[in-house]
C-alpha cells in the first residue's frame, strides 16, 4: 500500500497522519485516505475532485501531472507527499 | 454597553467593544485569512468564513458557551462532464467556491436560514444554521446570470444579500459585476433589478445594460424597504422603489467613488460612504480620509473627518467594513492598512481604535 505523508501545516486545521491506502493511481490512494476522513479531503481538494489550486502532489519525487483528475500512477510501495505549493502564499 | 462589532481581518478575526470600551476584547484565527463574519441576531451564533489559501475556503460557527467549531462550507454539485462555461469575458469559470462574500440571516420567522454569496458568483442557501447548504440552481441557471464578470477579483461575485423587512422571501442581491438582483419567492425565480445604472467602463452602447452593472454594495433602510442605495464603481445610485430603477447621485465631493455604503435604518435619506480616487488609483481624496453622509437623499453630502488622518493616509475601505449599528448612531470602519475607527454621533466624530491591524476585509455590529 502507498504511504500518503501530509503537509505538517494542515495539522493545525484538520487530523492528517500519515496513511497507507491502496491504489493504482492518485485518485485511488487518496480516495482510500479519505474514505475515513472526509473533512481532510476539502483542504486538499476542491468540490470537483480537483488538486486545489495552491496544493501541491508529490510522488516518488515526480510532481503530480494530472492535477484534475490525480490518474498518475502510484506503484505500493510509493510515497505520495501532499505539499503546499508556495503559490498559495 | 457600548456596543460589539466584528472585524474580520488577513490575520483573524478580532472582537471590539463590550464592557470594556472601545479595546480588542477577542481574538480568534490569529494567522488565518478571516474574510467575512457575522452574528446571526435570532440565535445568537457568530460565523466565520475563512480563506486558507492553500487549503480553500472553510466555515466556522460559534454557539454560546462552546468553542469555534468548523461546519459545512457551501459547495457547488459536480460539474457536468464535459461542461465547459465562461464568464461575461469569455474566461472559463470554475465550479469551486473561492471566497465567501456575503453572508445574511434569514428574517425572523426562518429560524436557521443563512443566505451565502460567493466567489464564482453563486448564492447558497442553509436551513439549519450552517450545518448544510443548497446551492441555489436557479439563479445560476438564469441567462442573464451568464454574462457576469468579475469586479476586483478574476470571477464574478455576490457580495450584498438584503433580506426586505417587511417580507422574508424577498431578497434582492448585489453583484460585481452583475448589478442588482431580486426574488420574491425565496430564490425560487429571479428579476434583474439595475435599471438606471451606468457601466462607464464598457462600450457606450452597452453601459447601461444591467446585468453587467459593478455594482460595489447594496443597502437597504431597514423602516423605508422601498429606500436602497449603491455604491457603484462608477458612483453612487438611489432607488426609491425597492430597487428596480436607480437614480445617480451627481456632484458628490471629494469623490464619488468607493466600495462602502451604509444607509441609516429609519431614514432613508441618509447614508454615509468612504469614497477614494476613482478607480484607476483607490486611494484617499489628496490622501486624506474622510467618510461621506448624506441627509437628503444625496443632494448635498457633508464631509466628515474629524478623527480621522489627514495626511499621507492611503486607506482603502473595503465593501463589507463600514458598518452601523442598529441605532443608527455608531459606526466603524477598517481599512486595507490596518486602520479601525469608530464614531458615536454618526460619523461627526472619529476615534482611532488601531492603526496596526491585519488588512481589514469586513467590519460588522455583532
Amino acid at each position: 500500500m502507498a504511504r500518503v505523508i501530509f503537509t505538517a501545516n494542515l495539522k493545525r486545521h484538520v487530523e492528517c497522519p500519515v496513511s497507507t491506502a491502496p491504489g493504482g493511481t492518485v485518485r485511488e490512494v487518496l480516495d482510500g485516505v479519505f474514505a475515513h476522513n472526509h473533512v481532510l479531503r476539502g483542504y486538499v481538494l476542491d468540490e470537483q475532485g480537483a488538486l486545489r489550486k495552491h496544493m501541491g502532489i508529490i510522488v516518488d519525487g515526480i510532481v503530480l501531472a494530472d492535477r484534475a483528475r490525480l490518474a498518475d500512477p502510484v506503484r505500493p510501495d510509493s510515497t505520495v507527499y501532499v505539499l503546499q505549493a508556495l503559490s498559495g502564499g | 454597553m457600548a456596543g460589539e462589532f466584528l472585524v474580520s481581518t488577513r490575520k483573524g478575526l478580532f472582537t471590539v467593544g463590550g464592557d470594556g470600551g472601545w479595546r480588542i476584547s477577542a481574538t480568534a484565527f490569529l494567522g488565518d485569512n478571516v474574510s467575512l463574519a457575522m452574528r446571526d441576531p435570532r440565535s445568537g451564533y457568530l460565523y466565520a468564513a475563512l480563506d486558507h489559501g492553500h487549503f480553500g475556503v472553510k466555515l466556522h460557527r460559534l454557539r454560546p458557551g462552546e468553542d469555534w467549531r468548523e461546519i459545512a462550507t457551501p459547495a457547488f454539485p459536480e460539474k457536468p462532464e464535459g461542461l465547459v462555461e465562461t464568464d461575461g469575458w469569455g474566461k472559463e469559470l470554475p465550479w469551486t467556491v473561492m471566497r465567501v462574500w456575503a453572508l445574511e440571516p434569514g428574517g425572523p420567522g426562518q429560524d436557521g436560514l443563512i443566505w451565502c454569496g460567493t466567489i464564482p458568483g453563486a448564492l447558497f442557501v442553509s436551513f439549519d444554521h450552517g450545518e448544510s447548504w443548497e446551492w441555489v440552481k436557479s439563479l445560476w441557471d438564469h441567462p442573464s446570470r451568464k454574462r457576469w464578470f468579475g469586479g476586483g477579483a478574476d470571477f464574478p461575485g455576490i457580495h450584498s444579500v438584503c433580506v426586505d423587512p417587511r417580507d422574508a422571501d424577498t431578497v434582492r442581491l448585489g453583484v460585481s459585476c452583475g448589478g442588482v438582483w431580486r426574488t420574491r419567492d425565496r430564490g425560487r425565480t429571479w428579476d434583474l433589478t439595475a435599471n438606471g445604472m451606468r457601466a462607464e467602463f464598457m462600450p457606450p452602447e452597452q453601459a447601461g445594460d444591467p446585468e453587467i452593472q459593478d455594482a460595489h454594495m447594496l443597502a437597504q433602510c431597514r423602516d423605508q424597504p422601498d429606500r436602497f442605495w449603491v455604491q457603484h464603481h462608477n458612483g453612487i445610485f438611489r432607488s426609491d422603489d425597492g430597487a428596480l430603477n436607480w437614480t445617480e447621485i451627481h456632484d458628490v465631493e471629494p469623490s464619488n467613488f468607493g466600495f462602502a455604503v451604509v444607509v441609516h435604518p429609519r431614514d432613508g435619506d441618509t447614508a454615509w460612504f468612504v469614497p477614494g480616487v476613482k478607480d484607476e488609483k483607490r486611494y484617499p481624496v489628496d490622501g486624506r480620509l474622510v467618510v461621506t453622509r448624506t441627509r437628503d437623499g444625496g443632494r448635498s453630502f457633508d464631509v466628515l473627518k474629524n478623527g480621522l488622518p489627514q495626511n499621507h493616509a492611503y486607506d482603502v475601505v473595503f465593501r463589507h467594513a463600514l458598518t452601523l449599528d442598529d441605532s443608527g448612531e455608531k459606526l466603524a470602519f477598517g481599512s486595507t492598512t490596518g486602520g479601525l475607527w469608530v464614531s458615536e454621533d454618526q460619523g461627526d466624530n472619529w476615534t482611532e481604535i488601531s492603526h496596526t491591524l491585519p488588512p481589514v476585509h469586513a467590519v460588522r455590529w455583532s
